[in-house]
């Protein structure tokens, strides 16, 4: 009888501390699975696509909340209410005159009439331009600071001497509401990406749990045999980054696609307020990062997955 | 514990139930040697196979010591067991073999787990298989083998690595006469390269193709001991009882 023939220089070679991983095809032979052949990867692209066209519409409406801010921070409406028209034109001409004078002032606009009528049309109807139905002089304001409570109060108390009764309002005021509004949409957004991203993390674990379910025997002799936690487990991971990654980019594609036309369609609006949302360089760069943040999130929660499933055998 | 440093398995006193069933295992202890050959004998349902698994580092015992390889078991992180599992090559009675391999990658794997190269792999595979006569079966997965051929696939990839400690349950109950003797052979030619063997067998026969070998008898779940082997260190001047 011939002695066997050993691996004997193979098992002398052989690490005492722990072996490195498998490499990709001995990996891919031991847990075949058909690429693409399970629904995760399209329940991956399906979130991705929602997260992304969430994250677009926080950062269009954060970036349109902060440029209307910009623009409106340092805006002043007077007002001026006289019915007698030549004396309101009087008033108008001091206000004028009195706020050139201050230094905080950077520019100001005395509204014309016409253009006032104009702006009131749309509810006045022909009536707007009607002498009997008198309407405020209202200069524009735009001051060389943000206008706060203090800049207000001022320029109040220099009109309030040489134009009683004009009134100062901040822009920015106004628009307090909307701001509020577009800040619960904004948080409504974050909200739902983080729901999309418990969503999918939970799909991919219950996809690693069915792939270790299903390959367990297998996992058992390669336990039996030396195989470590770190060796199964990074099996079962490069699955899951494979399907993370197709399921990524599908849904990059997608949400890119439906936020392109969107924005078009907002665009369409040709409003100077929404025009404010437009995306810009930085926005797509993070958006382009959704699908990546997605395979670590499924590379972690893949890994851990397994590692615990691992860690309720000997 | 009456365990030495070169010894390769001490039992101290072990016990082994299933949830709160009754012991399958009592009050095993015994030693064993490095380079010996012991037959584990007994009726079904004796304990064999839970002894083995115990061997094997499939299952920690209820209570007791168990120390291999100069190592306590019990209190060992489970993150090292895989270290103590690749010194070991264990012939399973179900043979264990991962079904959508071929006989070369079942052969291959604990080389495989061990990260030996892809490149060093192929002759020592073909080499091992056409030892145990598959040669002709490399490609060949185990659905379509014949018990015979899978369980000389099992042993094939039992002892690829040239384990420190054999363990086999009943490895020729699936094979023809001429075959379990050349088995056997293969389990003594391991034995005389300083490996400890483990066979469980009911088969009687079996016991006298290897004179040398040593007995260990289980019955009801308590091991008796036919031929001392387990109170003593076995002979030491011969090839099968190495080390003493």
């Amino acid at each position: 009888m011939s002695t066997p023939p050993f691996a004997t220089e193979l098992a002398d070679n052989t690490p005492a501390k722990a072996p490195g991983p498998l490499k990709g095809s001995a990996a891919a032979l031991l847990v075949p699975q058909a690429r693409l052949s399970g629904p995760i990867p399209w329940v991956i692209a399906i979130m991705i696509a929602l997260v992304v066209i969430a994250a677009a519409g926080g950062l269009a409406l954060n970036n349109l909340t902060g440029n209307a801010r910009a623009e409106l921070s340092g805006a002043v409406t007077i007002q001026i209410t006289e019915a007698n028209e030549t004396l309101r034109k009087q008033k108008a001409a001091t206000a004028a005159e009195v706020l050139t004078a201050q230094d905080i002032v950077a520019s100001l606009r005395v509204v014309p009439e016409e253009e006032l009528d104009e702006m009131l049309r749309p509810w006045l109807g022909d009536g707007a331009g009607n002498q009997d139905l008198p309407i405020p002089a209202l200069i524009d304001v735009q001051l060389s600071s943000a206008s706060g409570p203090q800049e207000i109060a001022r320029l109040q108390a220099a009109l309030d001497a040489d134009v009683p009764g004009a009134r100062v309002d901040a822009q920015s005021e106004w628009l307090q509401p909307v701001y509020s509004a577009l800040s619960s949409l904004q948080y409504l957004a974050l909200a739902l990406i983080a729901l999309l991203t418990f969503a999918c993390a939970a799909a991919v674990w219950l996809a690693a749990r069915s792939a270790f379910s299903n390959h367990k025997e297998t996992v058992e002799i390669m336990h039996l045999l030396g195989g470590t936690d770190a060796q199964i487990t990074r099996i079962f991971q490069r699955s899951v980054v494979r399907d993370a990654a197709f399921g990524g980019l599908v849904g990059l594609g997608l949400g890119a696609g439906a936020v392109w036309l969107l924005g078009r369609q907002f665009a369409a609006l040709d409003s100077g307020m929404v025009a404010g949302g437009v995306l810009g360089m930085s926005d797509w760069i993070i958006i382009a990062l959704i699908p990546l943040a997605g395979v670590a999130l499924a590379l972690i929660t893949g890994r851990y997955t397994i590692l615990i499933a691992l860690r309720r055998m000997l | 514990m009456n365990e030495r440093a070169g010894d390769t398995v001490n039992f101290d006193n072990v016990g082994l139930r299933y949830g709160t069933e009754p012991e399958v295992l009592s009050d095993l202890s015994f030693t064993l040697f490095p380079g010996s050959f012991y037959f584990l004998t007994g009726a079904s349902g004796a304990g064999k196979t839970s002894l083995l698994k115990l061997l094997y580092l499939a299952q920690r015992p209820s209570r007791g010591g168990i120390r291999m390889f100069g190592k306590d078991m019990i209190t060992l992180p489970r993150e090292q067991l895989p270290t103590y599992r690749r010194r070991l090559g264990v012939v399973f009675q179900d043979f264990r073999l991962v079904k959508h391999l071929t006989a070369f990658d079942n052969v291959a794997l604990p080389l495989r787990l061990a990260s030996v190269p892809e490149s060093e792999l192929q002759k020592p595979v073909d080499d091992m298989l056409d030892w145990v006569g598959l040669s002709h079966r490399v490609k060949a997965r185990p659905a379509t083998m014949s018990g015979g051929e899978q369980q000389r696939v099992a042993i094939a990839r039992a002892v690829i690595g040239r384990p420190d400690m054999l363990i086999a349950d009943e490895p020729t109950g699936n094979v023809d006469p001429e075959m379990a003797l050349k088995l056997l052979r293969l389990f003594e030619a391991l034995n005389r390269l300083g490996t400890t063997v483990v066979v469980a067998t009911h088969d009687v026969h079996l016991l006298k193709k290897v004179p040398e070998s040593l007995i260990m008898r289980l019955n009801k779940g308590r091991l008796t001991d036919p031929t001392g082997a387990l109170k003593f260190p076995p002979r030491s001047t011969g090839p099968m009882g190495g080390g003493q």
